[in-house]
C-alpha cells in the first residue's frame, strides 16, 4: 500500500511535466518463483549462496547488514571453514589492551561487517543518500523478495518528458521513481563459482533468496515446526470434540 | 466470625489446606457444579479464549522482556536479538505479536456475542461494565506494546496518539508533554511505555477477576435470553463445558498456530521493521487493525476536540448501553427488528475498519461519516426508540422448553433423568 500511495503522490505531483500518467497509478510487483514459498518450501541452498556472492561483491559496499552473523551462513550450507575465512577476511576495530586503537581479523560469531563506521560517513560517501542496512529489508518493504527483484531489475532510462532531478536514477518500482542508488547490477557483473549465468534477472533473484534468508534465518525451523504443530492440533481438536459428543450425549435439548 | 470451614473432600492433604483456606471449595462450587445454562452455542466460548489468550500473552511477555532493552538505541535490535538468538525467541515473539490480534478477535467477538443476545441488560449492566473496563485496558496495553519495538509505525503511532491529548483545550499541551516526559516521543517516553505496558496486564487480571466473580453472582445470559428456571435448564459447568470450550480452544489454538507458524506478519506493518527515525515520517501512519474503527471515527469529525471526543464517545456510549437500551426482551432472537439493525451495526463497525485503513479521500470520507453517524444513531437513538416501539416474539417458558405453544407438560415428564447432574 505505501508504494501504491507514494506511486499516486508522485503520479500527481509529475502530472504537469507527464500529463500521460495516470493520478492512480499502480505499480505491478509481478510475483517470482522463490524457493521458499508455501508451506513446505525451503531456502534453494545454490541461489543463496550465489546472492550471498552477490552481497558480498556488490551490496556490501555501501549497505550495512548489522543484524546478521557470519555464522548464520550455516543456514545456506557453507561450513565452518569457508564461514571462518569469509568471517576472517574483514578487521574489526577494537580497543587494544595498551588501550589504543586496535584491530582484529573477524569471527563466525560477529556481525556483518558494515561499510561505514556510522550514518554521517555513509551519507558522505553516498551524495547524502543512507544505504539502508539489509538485515530486515525482506521485511520491511510491501512485496518483500518480489519488491527486492523488481527494484533491482527496475532501472531504466526515464520516459520522455520524466524530469530527473540531478544524481538521481530512474527506477520502475521505487516510490517516486527517483532513486539515489545507481544500477548496481549489470550483467556478468559477478563469476559465479558454479558457472550459472550471472544475468542481472539471476543476480537480482539469487540476492533476494539470499535477503529473505538473512531475514527470516529461523523459517525453516519454523515451518517444520508449524506442520508438526498443527497435525498435532487438529488430531486433539478431533479427539476433544469426540469426547464432547461423548459428554453431551445424554443432554436433550 | 472466624472459624475452620468444613470441608468435604476425601483427599487428607487436600481436606488439610481445604479446612483452612477452602480454595478447593470454591473451585468445586464456582467451576465444577456452577449451574450453567445447558443452551449455550459456541459463541459462549470466547469468553474461555480470551483468558487462554491473556495466560499467553503473559507468559510469551515475561520471556520477551528478559530479553528486550527499553533503550531507544537499543531497543529495535534487542527485538532482532530476540528473533535471531534467543533460544525460540522468534516464536515468543510471533506469538505476542499475533496473540495481540487474536486477543481483540476473540474479544470484538465476545462483545458483539452480548451486544445480540442482549447480554449487558439487568442484572448484568456492572459485568458488562467492568467488560468495557477491559476493553479498554487492552487498548492502552496494546498500544504501548507496539511502541517497544521501535519502528517507525512505533515511533509514529505513539506520537499520533499522544498527540490526541493536545486537543484537550488549555491543559492539552502540558498533558501531552507529561505523557511524554519531554518534548517529543524519546526515551523517558519508551521507558514508561515498557513500565506500563508489564503492569497493565496484571490490572488486567483483577478487573478480569471482578468481571468473573460479577458472572458467577448473576450467572451466564444465553442464547435465548431468558431466566434460568430450574435445575432443568442448567448442567453442571464441569464436565460440559470445561469440555465444550476445549473443543474451542483447541480450533482457536489452530488458527493462532497457522498466524505464528505460517504468516507470522500478516497483521504488522512493513515499516515496523524500519528503525524508528524522528527525522522520516512515513508515507501513512495506520495504526493496529483493531483500533482503524475507532481511528476512522475520529477522523470522521473535522475537528480535533470533535474528533476525539467522538472517539472516547464511541466507548463510552458502551459503558451506558445498558440504559440505552430500552427492551425488556434479551436474545435478538426474539427482536426480529434489532436482529436485522444488529447486523446493521457489524457492517458499519466493519466499514469503519476498512475506512481506517485508507486515506481520508473521496468515496471513503462519506462512507466513515456515514458509518460514523449510524453508529451513534444505532446506540444513542435507536436502542432507546425501538424498546419502545419493538414488538417481540413470544418468548419460550423456560429454557428447557423452547418450543412454544405447546401446552403444559404431563406431570413427570419434565422430571425424567435427562442428563448426569
Amino acid at each position: 500500500m505505501r508504494i501504491l500511495r507514494f506511486a499516486a503522490v508522485a503520479a500527481l505531483v509529475g502530472a504537469f511535466a507527464l500529463p500521460a500518467m495516470a493520478a492512480d497509478e499502480v505499480i505491478e510487483l509481478p510475483h517470482q518463483k522463490w524457493s521458499f514459498d508455501g508451506v513446505f518450501g525451503t531456502y534453494d541452498r545454490a541461489a543463496a549462496q550465489r546472492g550471498f556472492q552477490v552481497y558480498k561483491e556488490v551490496c556490501s559496499a555501501c549497505h550495512s547488514m548489522k543484524e546478521g552473523y557470519y555464522r548464520d551462513l550455516k543456514g545456506i550450507g557453507l561450513d565452518e571453514k569457508q564461514i571462518a575465512a569469509i568471517a576472517a577476511s574483514v578487521t574489526i576495530p577494537i580497543i587494544g589492551d595498551d588501550g589504543q586503537p586496535a584491530e582484529r581479523p573477524g569471527l563466525p560469531a560477529d556481525h556483518f561487517h558494515s561499510p561505514f563506521p556510522n550514518d554521517n560517513a555513509a551519507r558522505a560517501a553516498n551524495n547524502g543518500a543512507l544505504p539502508p542496512d539489509l538485515s530486515v529489508m525482506e521485511k520491511a518493504r510491501v512485496g518483500g523478495p518480489d519488491y527486492i527483484y523488481a527494484l533491482l531489475t527496475g532501472f531504466a532510462d526515464p520516459p520522455a518528458g520524466f524530469k530527473m532531478s540531478d544524481g538521481m536514477y530512474y527506477n520502475k518500482v521505487f516510490p517516486g521513481h527517483q532513486i539515489k542508488m545507481p544500477k548496481p547490477l549489470s550483467d556478468g557483473q559477478v563469476t559465479y563459482a558454479d558457472g550459472t549465468p550471472a544475468s542481472t534477472e539471476q543476480m537480482a533473484h539469487d540476492v533476494a533468496t539470499f535477503l529473505t534468508y538473512v531475514a527470516n534465518p529461523e523459517m525453516e525451523q519454523r515451518k517444520r515446526l508449524g506442520v508438526k504443530a498443527i497435525l498435532f492440533l487438529v488430531l486433539l481438536t478431533g479427539v476433544t470434540y469426540a469426547v464432547k459428543r461423548k459428554v453431551w450425549a445424554n443432554v436433550h435439548h | 466470625m472466624a472459624g475452620l470451614h468444613k470441608s468435604d473432600f476425601k483427599n487428607p492433604v487436600v481436606n488439610w489446606i481445604d479446612t483452612r483456606l477452602p480454595v478447593f471449595t470454591m473451585m468445586q462450587k464456582e467451576y465444577g457444579v456452577f449451574p450453567t445454562p445447558k443452551n449455550f452455542n459456541y459463541f459462549w466460548n470466547f469468553g474461555a479464549l480470551a483468558m487462554v489468550n491473556l495466560m499467553i500473552m503473559i507468559a510469551t511477555g515475561i520471556f520477551l522482556a528478559m530479553n528486550y532493552t527499553p533503550h531507544v538505541t537499543m531497543a529495535f535490535d534487542s527485538v532482532e536479538r530476540i528473533m535471531r538468538d534467543v533460544n525460540y525467541g522468534w516464536m515468543l515473539r510471533y506469538a505476542h505479536a499475533n496473540g495481540a490480534s487474536m486477543f481483540f478477535i476473540v474479544t470484538y467477538i465476545h462483545i458483539f456475542r452480548g451486544l445480540y443476545y442482549g447480554s449487558y441488560k439487568a442484572p448484568r449492566e456492572l459485568l458488562w461494565m467492568l467488560g468495557v473496563v477491559i476493553l479498554l485496558l487492552m487498548m492502552a496495553t496494546a498500544f504501548m506494546g507496539y511502541v517497544l519495538p521501535w519502528g517507525q509505525m512505533s515511533y509514529w503511532g505513539a506520537t499520533v496518539i499522544t498527540n490526541l491529548f493536545s486537543a484537550i483545550p488549555v491543559v492539552g499541551d502540558s498533558i501531552v508533554t507529561w505523557l511524554w516526559g519531554g518534548f517529543s516521543v524519546d526515551n523517558p517516553t519508551l521507558n514508561r511505555f515498557f513500565s506500563l505496558h508489564y503492569l497493565l496486564p496484571f490490572v488486567l487480571v483483577g478487573v478480569i477477576f471482578l468481571h468473573i466473580a460479577a458472572l458467577h453472582i448473576t450467572g451466564s445470559n444465553n442464547p435465548l435470553g431468558i431466566d434460568v428456571k430450574s435445575e432443568q435448564d442448567t448442567l453442571p459447568f464441569h464436565p460440559y463445558y470445561t469440555i465444550k470450550d476445549s473443543v474451542g480452544i483447541c480450533v482457536y489454538l489452530i488458527v493462532f498456530a497457522v498466524l505464528v507458524f505460517f504468516a507470522p506478519n500478516f497483521f504488522s506493518a512493513p515499516d515496523n521493521y524500519i528503525q524508528a527515525n524522528p527525522l522520516v515520517t512515513p508515507a501513512e501512519i495506520v495504526p493496529e487493525w483493531y483500533f482503524l474503527p475507532f481511528y476512522a471515527i475520529l477522523r470522521s469529525v473535522p475537528n480535533k476536540l470533535g474528533g476525539v471526543s467522538m472517539m472516547f464517545g464511541a466507548i463510552a456510549v458502551l459503558f451506558v448501553l445498558p440504559w440505552l437500551d430500552t427492551s425488556p426482551v434479551r436474545s435478538a432472537k426474539f427482536r426480529p427488528i434489532y436482529r436485522i439493525l444488529f447486523w446493521v451495526l457489524v457492517v458499519a463497525v466493519i466499514a469503519l475498519g476498512m475506512v481506517g485503513a485508507h486515506r481520508p479521500e473521496g468515496a471513503w470520507v462519506t462512507i466513515g461519516r456515514l458509518a460514523t453517524l449510524y453508529y451513534f444513531l444505532h446506540f444513542l437513538v435507536i436502542l432507546p426508540v425501538l424498546g419502545k416501539l419493538e414488538r417481540p416474539l413470544p418468548l419460550p417458558e423456560s429454557i428447557s422448553r423452547p418450543v412454544i405453544g405447546g401446552g403444559p407438560l404431563p406431570a413427570g415428564a419434565t422430571a425424567k433423568p435427562m442428563e448426569k447432574v
